[in-house]
C-alpha cells in the first residue's frame, strides 16, 4: 500500500536509477502547475487584495500603505450599511424559505409517487440557467407597466397592483423570489438524497406503533436529516454572499441603491467609482463572510474523511 | 389520524388507491410544477408575440399571431453596446471561450485527482483543502489582481484571458470531482501495474481513464454549466470584443435606449439559456450529481 514499499521492491529489479527517480517526481511536477497556479491566483491574490485595502488606491493601485482606515471608511459609507441590511434581509430569507420549500417538495417526492421522473427534473431546471437569463424573465413580470399586474388587469381584477420591484423598500423581495425560485429545486434534491438514505423499516416500525404521519416526519424522520440541513444552509449562505448576477439582471442595484449587496458595492466602487481601496476592504470583509462559515465545515468534513 | 395511518401504509405499499389525500399531493406537486415552469413559459410565450402585444397587456396569453421576429432580430439585429450586431457574436465568443475551458479544466483535474489519490506524498490533504477552500471564495477577492495580471500577460480583453480564468478557478471543482471518484477506485490494480513497469501516464490511461466516463461526464457537465452562465468574470475581463452571451445579454436587456423590446429580450435571454437548457434536457442525470457532490461532498 505505502508507496516506498513498492518503489524500493521496483528499484531492486530492473529499471535503471535516472528513470526510476524521474517516474517518482513525476505524480508531484503534474500535479504542481495546478497547485502554483492556485497558490498565485487564489491566495497570492487575496493577499494582494488584502494589501490593496490598506493602501491609498483608487483609479489604479498605489503601493503605499496607510493603514485600515479603508475599512473604517467603508463602514461609514450609507450604501455599504444598506448592502449588509440588504444581504441580512436577502441572506436569512432566502436560506429559510429554500429549506422549507425544498424540505416540503423532497417529502412530497418521496410518497412514491408517480411521474417522479418528470418532476423533479421540471423543480431543478433553474439551477441550469444563468441568472441574467432568469433574472431578465423576472425583471420583466414583475414589472407594474407590462408584467403580473398588467395581466391581473387584463384578466379584470383591476385593482390589483404589484409594483414592488419599483418600490425601494420591497425591491429586495422581488429578489428573493427570484433567487428563491432558481434554488429550491437543489435544495429538495439535497433533502432528497437524505430522505433515500432513512431506513424505511424505522418508518415502518413507528407506524406500527400508531404514528401518525406528521408526528413519523417530525420525531424521526427530520431529525435524521440533520446533515442535509447543515449541508443546505452552507451551500446558501455562500450563495446568497455571492450572489450578484441575478441583482444586476434583474434591479441593478436600484431603484436607487435601494438593492445594494456586498458584491455590487464591491463591484460598483472599485470599476465605476474608482475607490480601489475602498472596494477591496469589501471584497475583504466578504471573503471574511464566507470564510467563518466554510472553513469549520469543510475542516470537519475533511477530517471526517480520515476514519 | 387513522386516514393518516393508512396514507402511509398505500404510499409504502406498490399499489396507491386513490384517496383523497393522494389526489391533493398530485395538485400540490403540479401546482409546484406550474410555478416552476412559469418563468420558461413567459420567456417562450412572448418571445414569438409582436411587441403591441405585450405592450397591450397579459404576458401570459399565447400570441394572437406568431412571429419569428424577434428570435431573429436578438440573433443578429439588436443594438448590443454600440453595435448593431445581435447576440450571435457574442454566442460565438462563449464557445469559443467555454470549450477550451472545459476541455483544459477537465484533463487538468483528472490528472490532479489521480496524483492526490494513488500517489500519496506528505502534505496531500493540505494541498486538497487549499484546492477545496478556492472552490468557494467570493471571486471580489481575486477581481483587481487578476485584471491586473491579465493586463501585464497582455491577453486583457480577449478571450484567451477568459480561458486562463476560467481554467485556473475552475481547477478546485474539476479536482474535487476526480480526486472523489478515484478516491473508490481500488488501488491494487494501480499498484499492480507499476509492479509490471507500467509508466505513470500509461496508468493513467489505460487503467483510470477507460472507468472514468461518469465522472468526465459529470465535470464537463459541471464545467460547460458554470463557464457558459458566468457573468462577473465576463463583466469584468472581456472589453468590448470578447463579451460573452451573458455580458451581451445584459447589455441588451439593461441599456436598451428607446423602446424596450420586451419579445427580442426574451428571445436573446433564451439564446443564452438553450446550450445548458439542452445539455440538463440530455444529461441532467449527470448535472444533479455533480451539484449534489459539489455540495454534499465538500
Amino acid at each position: 500500500m505505502s508507496v516506498a514499499a513498492i518503489t524500493s521492491h521496483t528499484t531492486s529489479t530492473e529499471p535503471p536509477r535516472t528513470r526510476r527517480g524521474f517516474e517518482d517526481w513525476l505524480p508531484r511536477l503534474v500535479l504542481a502547475p495546478s497547485f502554483a497556479a492556485l497558490l498565485v491566483f487564489v491566495y497570492g491574490f487575496i493577499l494582494f487584495t488584502i494589501y490593496l485595502s490598506t493602501t491609498s488606491s483608487t483609479l489604479l493601485p498605489v503601493f503605499d500603505f496607510i493603514g485600515f482606515g479603508a475599512y473604517s471608511r467603508l463602514f461609514a459609507i450609507p450604501n455599504w450599511t444598506v448592502a449588509l441590511k440588504n444581504l441580512a434581509i436577502f441572506g436569512s430569507l432566502y436560506i429559510i424559505l429554500c429549506s422549507v420549500m425544498g424540505l416540503f417538495l423532497a417529502i412530497l417526492i418521496d410518497q412514491k409517487i408517480r411521474a417522479e421522473g418528470l418532476l423533479r427534473p421540471i423543480f431543478l431546471y433553474p439551477m441550469a440557467l444563468s441568472f441574467i437569463v432568469t433574472g431578465t424573465a423576472w425583471k420583466w413580470f414583475l414589472d407594474p407597466g407590462i408584467g403580473l399586474e398588467q395581466t391581473m388587469h387584463a384578466l379584470g381584477w383591476t385593482s390589483f397592483t404589484f409594483n414592488w420591484i419599483k418600490d425601494s423598500q420591497m425591491a429586495i423581495y422581488t429578489i428573493v423570489i427570484a433567487a428563491v425560485w432558481q434554488s429550491s429545486g437543489f435544495i429538495m434534491a439535497m433533502f432528497l438524497a437524505g430522505l433515500r438514505g432513512i431506513d424505511s423499516e424505522i418508518m415502518k416500525a413507528a407506524q406500527i406503533d400508531g404514528a401518525s404521519t406528521v408526528q413519523t416526519y417530525r420525531r424521526i424522520v427530520i431529525p435524521q436529516l440533520r446533515p442535509a440541513f447543515l449541508s443546505a444552509f452552507v451551500v446558501l449562505a455562500h450563495l446568497a454572499i455571492k450572489s450578484f448576477d441575478l441583482i444586476i439582471a434583474m434591479t441593478n442595484g436600484g431603484p436607487g441603491r435601494a438593492t445594494e449587496m456586498p458584491s455590487t458595492f464591491m463591484y460598483s466602487y472599485t470599476f465605476t467609482r474608482n475607490q480601489m481601496n475602498i472596494g477591496a476592504a469589501s471584497a475583504v470583509i466578504m471573503l471574511m463572510m464566507i470564510s467563518s462559515i466554510i472553513v469549520p465545515y469543510l475542516y470537519t468534513e475533511l477530517r471526517g474523511e480520515k476514519k | 389520524m387513522t386516514a393518516q395511518v393508512s396514507t402511509i401504509a398505500d404510499t409504502r405499499s406498490e399499489s396507491s388507491p386513490r384517496s383523497a389525500p393522494r389526489v391533493l399531493l398530485y395538485a400540490v406537486l403540479i401546482l409546484f410544477a406550474i410555478y416552476y415552469l412559469l418563468p420558461l413559459f413567459i420567456m417562450v410565450v412572448n418571445s414569438v408575440k409582436p411587441l403591441s402585444e405585450i405592450q397591450g397587456g397579459n404576458m401570459l396569453s399565447l400570441p394572437a399571431q406568431w412571429t419569428l421576429e424577434p428570435w431573429q432580430k436578438a440573433w443578429n439585429e439588436a443594438q448590443i453596446g454600440v453595435q448593431a450586431t445581435g447576440l450571435q457574436p457574442y454566442f460565438l465568443n462563449s464557445i469559443l471561450m467555454v470549450v477550451p475551458a472545459v476541455a483544459i479544466s477537465t484533463i487538468l483535474g483528472a490528472l490532479n485527482g489521480y496524483v492526490l489519490t494513488k500517489y500519496r506524498f506528505p502534505g496531500h490533504k493540505i494541498v486538497f483543502g487549499l484546492m477545496l477552500f478556492a472552490c468557494f471564495i467570493p471571486f471580489q477577492i481575486v477581481l483587481i489582481p487578476t485584471a491586473r495580471i491579465l493586463g501585464t500577460l497582455g491577453i486583457a480583453g480577449t478571450i484567451y484571458g477568459l480561458i486562463l480564468v476560467h481554467v485556473v478557478y475552475g481547477l478546485g471543482f474539476t479536482t474535487l470531482y476526480f480526486r472523489n471518484y478515484y478516491e473508490a477506485f481500488p488501488t491494487e490494480l494501480v499498484r499492480a501495474a507499476q509492479v509490471d513497469g507500467a509508466s505513470f501516464f500509461k496508468i493513467f490511461y489505460r487503467i483510470l481513464l477507460p472507468s472514468s466516463g461518469p465522472i468526465i461526464v459529470v465535470t464537463v457537465i459541471w464545467q460547460f454549466t458554470n463557464v457558459w452562465n458566468d457573468f462577473l468574470f465576463g463583466a469584468s475581463f472581456s472589453g468590448p470584443n470578447a463579451m460573452p452571451i451573458t455580458v451581451a445579454l445584459n447589455n441588451l436587456v439593461n441599456s436598451s435606449t428607446g423602446v424596450k423590446e420586451y419579445n427580442v429580450h426574451f428571445a436573446g435571454a433564451l439564446l443564452a439559456a438553450l446550450p445548458t437548457l439542452i445539455v440538463y434536457i440530455v444529461a441532467g442525470r449527470f448535472f444533479v450529481r455533480g451539484l449534489m457532490s459539489g455540495a454534499v461532498k465538500g
